[in-house]
């Protein structure tokens, strides 16, 4: 055991300092290599951080060299990443958390908590003429009885675990909730040797066929689609639609979950309850995108069809703060093929807006000159796959059932353990939006700051309080990661950083493009 | 009675008055203890306050809030007679502390002087660089929110009416008294209107025809990731009371720790005047972090999880503002407290009832008199 | 052999496979008991995001399971509240 004195992380690792990028891109998924390998070609020096152990991001989870699974656009990106970083044109920074985003006029200011030894964190502090936030989402819980029992895990822990370690939870695993995503996990889960049991989908079948104009346009989707159906069948996994999980049972592990069917209203219907023996419950209600960064540059948000919060942005991907562009899921979520058209529009404008270029949204992406064709076609690709994006958010709503299936006794902030109860008091107490149940529960105060249980109090406090559902007030996180006190302590660099800044960027801003 | 403000002063004036028989609504545009109160840390200090009309104020604070205590169930608002510590990391610093403590002492405000040594017994955390500090058992903490919770509950037992997402725009006067005031929900009537709006108290006075000068005085305040009980006391150092009376535009900082029941610490504290801007500034968060770290380095492998902003409610002459109003008969104000408003809120809430109902005060109104700052009516 | 300690008892992993996948893949569902109710924790959402699965490693409390690269004579703990308790004093 080491004494506290020797886990110093401030005397073990001082504060580092890279050169200044021109743009930094927040987030390696889909949607950021694709800007970073685009902003970097376009001339800009970049640096691309992620707090994850390699590229790829929650989408591709190929280990190096893995062609089990070949994604040409993520070969393809890995490819000119490469030839890039070997050119000294782009900086890549994995298992680097970024806790602080700020942006003004004078420029960007990025902090990370440096990772790569656990056991000694330490901390990067950069600027950036630009940044590109495409920090992703995941997926969303809703809380119900028994639901903080080890062996409930969320639809994306169970395929992270499948892809990122090649590990199938089980034997025995039920897949529940909501949206596209709960059929290929089910499959590769049933592929991989576990028993599934079932996936149960909240929603019914019917929503297709009010959006089968916007599917129709969508050939690859609908065959997408029609691939998980083929899976399913496959491995004989049942899919029950309109059915959906209100309990889950166990002593110190989940051994067991009530199933009931939801009515054309969406209400547990009468007399539907049954029990099911399961090991593992992999669950999720679509997702929720990682605000707390765009909100701390200033950036806006609205909320999409699917009760998630988005960042606004204008048809270059710059968001309300002319400096901050975002792309991929944290726009809205719509998948991989979207990310990487939204990436490659806002790689190739951050560079543009780091090397000078007016920063003012255009109307029309034309009326910027130069556009390359790649920019072009990527732009039309986005606008295509945006509108069967909003298709798809009507489509998968998250079901209001949970709100009923809570006992008082039920968990709603994981960290806090804080109960129903515990926010109803709050709300007797004179608390009546999510803010004030917040401070006065504790509800979203722990180690996950609310990004686990901030769509459940908020919705819960607009069922108790009759006020609108306000999702924003709890999306904002004044730090992004935790990140020990040592490291931001030192204050004094910090600030002969900022003074340097200017000069710094006049040496490394990307040349105008020609 | 009608209060404006259901923050920790406006509950202990709806209480206070609903005590004394006077029939109460308490308006509050946003939610309950929303503004300030939420943001504070909830301590009631005789440590930081020099001998003036502050510290009677707190003296008679700190027995009401005991009495409180007793009476609505301290433990619902995590009443805890926590005491202080004051450290110096000078001689010369813990001279002045010395000096101050015995000129406290004079009137009323235990301490103990302690040695190097005694200072690690009490808090054994601290760094080992410091000369030495004073313990004040008589600073108290409470969790604030809670505690205006809890007074607007025991509030409404008494009959009081208490409407939240009611904002009020204007006043009402009848005979060039003060009859009642406009709100986002119609007109409510009233004999006395009491302005305990916090940091919010000059734009409901300018509202209500009387305006009284109430600014933000900007603080941030930093919190850690839980730890079990590793910093006992409220812990700051002897610089806190010279930034806290200071008049410098510009910002100030001064280590203040604490360890809370929640089991986050929370570190303060910074004071700015920038208006009301939220914006989190990562360099005054640096600051504040090298601080605390300074003065517990326990506290350099511990994660900060947030950092909050709060504004502080100041006069120009660092008093609060608490009586009635000569420019519009009926209008009371109860606000401007800078970061003492917990502390401070009882006894504010007594004074505020006793000069409705004329009955004597326990502390003397004259230097908390609005017509300081407007000058005498004419 | 690649293992690092659960609680004394020995874990085998595969190279690139988390801390929190190697104990799933024992059949360990669970590694930490909070602080308010004492009820038992393991891996939630899996990709860093919820901290449920914090872990001590080597003696640095409240590490995520599922961001910790599983290490060759790592000794994992489970965790119990604060993870601090060696500060109390």
């Amino acid at each position: 055991m080491t004494s506290p004195a020797e886990k110093s992380p401030a005397e073990k690792s001082p504060a580092e300092f890279t050169a200044q990028p021109a743009v930094a891109v927040i987030g390696a998924g889909p949607a950021g290599l694709a800007a970073a390998v685009h902003a970097a070609e376009q001339g800009a020096v970049t640096v691309l951080i992620d707090s994850g152990p390699r590229l790829g991001g929650q989408y591709w989870r190929h280990q190096k060299g893995d062609l089990d699974a070949p994604d040409a656009t993520y070969h393809d990106l890995v490819r000119r990443l490469e030839s890039l970083v070997a050119a000294g044109r782009l900086t890549v920074r994995l298992e680097h958390h970024v806790w602080s985003v700020r942006a003004d006029e004078s420029g960007c200011a990025v902090a990370a908590v440096d990772r790569r030894d656990p056991g000694r964190p330490g901390e990067l502090r950069l600027r950036a003429a630009a940044v590109v936030l495409a920090v992703g989402a995941y997926d969303r819980p809703v809380p119900f009885p028994g639901w903080d029992l080890p062996g409930v895990l969320t639809v994306g822990g169970a395929q992270a675990l499948l892809k990122g370690s090649g590990v199938a939870v089980g034997p025995r695993v039920l897949v529940a909730g909501s949206g596209p995503f709960l059929l290929p996990v089910a499959t590769a889960l049933a592929a991989s040797g576990a028993d599934v049991l079932g996936v149960h989908e909240a929603n019914r079948g019917s929503g297709w066929l009010r959006q089968l104009p916007a599917a129709a346009s969508q050939p690859a989707k609908l065959r997408e689609a029609a691939g998980y159906a083929v899976g399913l069948a496959r491995h004989r996994i049942p899919l029950r639609t309109g059915s959906v999980v209100v309990a889950a049972h166990g002593a110190d592990r989940l051994e067991a979950v009530t199933l009931a069917r939801l009515d054309r209203a969406g209400k547990v219907r009468d007399g539907t309850r049954r029990r099911l023996a399961v090991d593992v419950l992999a669950i999720g209600y679509g997702f929720s995108t990682q605000s707390e960064l765009p909100l701390q540059a200033g950036c806006a948000l609205r909320a999409t069809a699917d009760g998630t919060l988005a960042v606004t942005t204008d048809r270059t991907q710059q968001t309300s703060n002319p400096r901050v562009y975002a792309a991929g899921e944290t726009t809205g979520v719509g998948g991989a093929q979207l990310a990487v058209a939204e990436g490659t529009v806002a790689g190739s404008y951050a560079a543009r807006a780091a090397a000078g270029h007016s920063p003012a949204a255009p109307t029309e992406p034309e009326a910027i000159e130069p556009v390359e064709p790649v920019v072009l076609v990527a732009i039309r690709t986005r606008d295509r796959l945006r509108r069967f994006a909003a298709a798809m958010h009507a489509v998968y709503p998250v079901p209001r059932f949970w709100l009923d299936t809570l006992e008082p006794d039920t968990v709603v902030c994981r960290c806090e353990e804080v109960t129903v109860a515990e926010i109803d008091a709050a709300i007797g107490n004179g608390a009546r939006d999510a803010r004030s149940v917040k401070l006065l529960s504790r509800a979203g105060m722990g180690w996950c700051q609310g990004r686990e249980c901030g769509y459940a109090t908020s919705c819960l406090t607009a069922l108790r309080t009759g006020q609108p559902l306000d999702l924003e007030s709890g999306a904002g996180r004044s730090v992004a990661a935790p990140i020990p006190l040592g490291l931001i302590a030192q204050a004094d660099i910090a600030q002969a950083d900022i003074a340097q800044a200017d000069t710094a960027r006049a040496h490394t801003a990307a040349p105008p493009l020609s | 009675m009608v209060v404006v403000g259901a923050g920790i002063v406006g509950a202990a004036c709806a209480f206070y008055g609903a005590r004394a028989g006077l029939e109460i609504t308490v308006l509050e545009r946003g939610a309950v203890a929303a503004g300030t109160t939420g943001a504070g840390e909830g301590n009631l200090l005789l440590s930081d306050k020099a001998a003036g009309p502050e510290l009677q104020l707190a003296l008679r604070s700190s027995a009401l809030w005991s009495e409180l205590g007793e009476e609505l169930d301290g433990e619902a608002f995590e009443l805890e007679r926590k005491g202080g510590v004051v450290v110096a990391s000078s001689a010369d610093a813990l001279t002045a502390l010395r000096d101050f403590a015995a000129e406290q002492r004079a009137l009323g405000v235990d301490s103990e002087p302690l040695d190097h040594t005694q200072l690690h017994e009490v808090e054994p955390h601290l760094s080992r660089a410091l000369a030495g500090g004073a313990f004040y058992p008589g600073d108290l903490q409470v969790q604030p929110m809670l505690a205006a919770a809890t007074l607007l509950a025991a509030v409404r037992g008494y009959g009081a009416v208490i409407r939240t997402g009611v904002e009020v725009t204007g006043s009402v006067l009848t005979g060039g008294r003060l009859s009642g005031v406009r709100t986002s929900a119609g007109v409510v009537s009233a004999d006395y209107v009491v302005n305990a709006a916090g940091t919010w108290g000059g734009q409901v006075s300018a509202r209500l025809g009387a305006e009284v000068p109430i600014l933000p005085r900007r603080g941030f305040v930093l919190v850690t990731e839980p730890l079990p009980r590793v910093i006992r006391h409220k812990v700051y150092s002897a610089d806190y009371v010279a930034n806290v009376a200071s008049d410098n535009e510009g910002l100030e900082t001064s280590p203040v720790v604490e360890g809370t029941r929640s089991g986050t610490v929370l570190i303060g504290a910074s004071r700015e005047r920038v208006g009301f801007d939220r914006t989190i500034s990562i360099p005054v968060v640096r600051q504040l972090a090298a601080q605390a770290v300074a003065l517990f380095p326990v506290l350099a492998a511990i994660n900060l999880m947030r950092v909050y902003a709060g504004f502080r409610p100041y006069c120009p002459d660092h008093l609060p503002v608490i009586g009635a109003d000569p420019r519009v008969p009926g209008l009371l104000h109860a606000c401007g407290h800078e970061g003492a408003g917990i502390g401070l809120a009882p006894a504010t809430g007594e004074l505020i009832a006793g000069l409705i109902t004329g009955q004597p005060t326990s502390v003397d109104p004259k230097p908390f008199s609005p017509e300081r700052l407007i000058g005498p009516a004419t | 052999m690649t293992a690092f300690t659960f609680d004394d008892r020995p874990i085998d992993f595969v190279e690139g496979q988390s801390v929190g996948a190697a104990l799933i893949n024992a059949g360990i569902y669970s590694w930490r008991v909070t602080r308010r109710a004492g009820t038992r924790r393991g891996l939630f959402c899996g990709i860093g995001v919820c901290y449920d699965c914090l872990v001590t490693v080597n003696g640095a409390p409240n590490q995520r399971a599922c961001q910790v690269a599983a290490a060759t004579g790592m000794a994992v703990t489970t965790q119990t509240g604060t993870g601090h308790d060696d500060l109390a004093r």
